[in-house]
């Protein structure tokens, strides 16, 4: 029994000093959970402490890869919306370099 | 590398400042009412002092990634290096690293007088990092002032240990005194070991931030409040939160502009919620500075912004440079200290340059006989002695009342009443004191004191008696000038008073 995470996190540090366990550890891209020491807390509180402050959706995962926390749970921020700032930091990405080659 | 230090201030200060003096909203000296000791302890902080904002430079760094809230407005991916909003910047550092870009940073850009945390993440969130870096600076650079800038949900616990570090300015962000409201900006928030979503959160953390400003002013840190606008959300609200800050003894509140794009990725930015424009913005300001000193300058810096406001010199000081940087600490401090008397001087000859020219088109426009004869006007004041403006409204005795005129202000009596508050438990009957003290008042329209509680605030405005805390500390018949002369200048003095009351 233990959680992961994945690469979408951002490396804020605010998972690290909640688990009970010192399971979480900084790496190289990002943060990582030693799988032999993580209990997703059972015994010390009624949460898993990592992905109760992560803000990240879908950073943090189980066992059998269910995100702990579901697009939108955290932010509000619906599929359509997501889909919505892809396509306009495509845009600004394009501009981006439109203007670079002149 | 080795940057060269700045020999000479007024020529760079022209060219490297960040803005020029008219594009900086309004030239009204928000400072100008403030008790000397709350001057002199910001006249030299470049967020909290218009007129020092063109001079002082300040930094960030960005040592606090974690954060306990989410905001509506923030976007937690802030691994972006080309925009200029809070909460964004382009490395995290450790404690180390940050004491030593600090460092180098007011080795080689001497007005540099103000080191902040502010982000990207809550300072207050990480503790450990935030105070290793207070703790490293007031050692190794005590001629750097500190401040925090914290959405305020660890503040209570946080008082103590940042009261340690001499930590004297302290910036909360408030957006509201509602849950209801604060539901709209905050889905969530990490509290005693669990998340915590909408209104529940909300109240939390308001609740926390109220504490925690009252905590701190108590302790005599001075408090600033930063409130993020937002149309349709909290702007009709934000009056409210003005005033209840300033009761609570804040000393400035700064309003900014939401700012939200869709590629930003935040929840406003992808929901299409408006920004305000400038013209709400200052329509916002001006109704709250009826209750409060207003800031107007504020430039919503990065959290790793380096330099003067409006300007950006991080570049210059990213960790790869600043390795090779040899820095000689004692020698620059005698640098910075020369630096700083120069632009200090400088300040008090522009200063005294506004007063004479205040006074001359006060003289001409009275010789060419365009000042108009306004009414003469009632305050009452608070005073423990000494001629100055020193006793809590709730502790008073008795209040001197005074006449202001364009002639100047003259004293016309006391009268006594009971003290609405003693302070503790005694405040139970608060309400029929409250009510003799009304009484005793009348037909004065303002009541200057050290300090005014939320509670009697109502009431007295109901009175048509307009509570000022803001000259506390001062003398009391240049306080009610001053109050005569705004209320002049505001157009108050052209409407009839709500209650006119003859003092025989």
């Amino acid at each position: 029994m233990a959680l992961e995470i994945i690469e979408s996190c951002v490396n804020c540090y605010a998972c690290e000093p909640l688990c009970p366990n010192e399971a979480i550890y900084q790496a190289s891209p990002h943060f990582l959970i030693d799988p032999d020491k993580c209990t997703e807390c059972a015994g010390d509180y009624d949460d898993a402490q990592c992905s109760s402050i992560c803000p990240i959706e879908g950073a943090i995962i189980d066992e059998l890869g269910v995100a702990l926390n579901l697009p939108g749970s955290l932010t509000g921020i619906s599929a359509e919306m997501l889909a919505k700032y892809q396509a306009a930091v495509e845009a600004t990405y394009r501009a981006a370099l439109e203007a670079k080659t002149g | 590398m080795d940057l060269p230090v700045i020999n000479s201030i007024s020529g760079e200060v022209a060219e490297g400042g960040g803005c020029a003096s008219h594009s900086c909203g309004s030239t009204d000296d928000q400072l100008g009412h403030l008790p000397e000791h709350i001057r002199a302890k910001v006249h030299n902080h470049p967020c909290y002092s218009e007129q020092a904002h063109h001079y002082f430079a300040r930094m960030h760094v960005a040592v606090a990634p974690a954060c306990n809230i989410q905001c509506h407005y923030c976007n937690r991916k802030y691994d972006c290096s080309n925009e200029s909003r809070p909460g964004v910047v382009s490395e995290v550092l450790t404690p180390e690293q940050a004491v030593k870009k600090v460092m180098a940073v007011a080795a080689n850009i001497p007005q540099m007088t103000v080191l902040g945390i502010a982000g990207p993440g809550d300072p207050l969130a990480n503790p450990e990092r935030t105070f290793t870096t207070f703790r490293e600076l007031s050692e190794k650079a005590p001629d750097i002032k500190l401040c925090v800038s914290t959405n305020g949900l660890a503040l209570p616990e946080s008082v103590e240990e940042l009261s340690k570090h001499n930590i004297d300015h302290v910036t909360i962000t408030i957006n509201c005194v509602d849950p209801d409201v604060g539901a709209q900006i905050y889905p969530w928030v990490f509290w005693k070991n669990k998340r915590i979503m909408g209104r529940e959160g909300a109240a939390i953390l308001i609740e926390q931030q109220q504490r925690g400003l009252e905590m701190l002013t108590e302790r005599g840190i001075l408090v600033k409040v930063n409130s993020v606008m937002i149309p349709g959300v909290n702007d009709k609200h934000l009056a409210e939160v003005s005033k209840v800050v300033k009761s609570k003894g804040a000393f400035l509140h700064n309003v900014m502009p939401l700012i939200a794009e869709p590629e930003h990725g935040t929840f406003y930015g992808l929901m299409g919620q408006p920004s305000p424009t400038p013209e709400e913005l200052q329509e916002l300001q001006d109704a709250c500075s009826g209750d409060m000193n207003m800031m107007r300058h504020c430039r919503q810096c990065r959290a790793d912004a380096v330099g003067l406001l409006g300007e950006d010199r991080g570049l210059e000081f990213t960790m790869d440079k600043i390795e090779d940087m040899e820095i000689d600490y004692p020698a620059a401090m005698v640098k910075r200290a020369e630096v700083h008397a120069q632009i200090a001087k400088e300040l008090e000859i522009k200063e005294q340059d506004r007063q004479f020219q205040a006074q001359a088109k006060a003289a001409l426009a009275a010789l060419q006989g365009d000042v108009p004869l306004t009414r003469p006007v009632l305050m009452a004041v608070s005073t423990k002695g000494g001629g100055v403006i020193n006793e809590h409204f709730g502790h008073a005795h008795e209040f001197l009342v005074y006449e202001a005129s364009p002639v100047g202000v003259r004293f016309i009596g006391h009268r006594k009443t009971t003290p609405y508050c003693e302070g503790g438990s005694s405040c139970g009957d608060g309400e029929s004191a409250l009510d003799e003290t009304l009484r005793v008042l009348k037909g004065c329209e303002v009541v200057l004191s050290a300090k005014i509680g939320f509670e009697p605030w109502a009431p007295l405005e109901a009175a048509g008696i307009q509570p000022n805390g803001e000259h506390a500390m001062e003398p009391i018949e240049e306080a009610i000038a001053a109050v005569y002369e705004e209320m002049r200048a505001t157009g108050k003095l052209d409407e009839k008073p709500e209650l006119q009351q003859k003092v025989a």
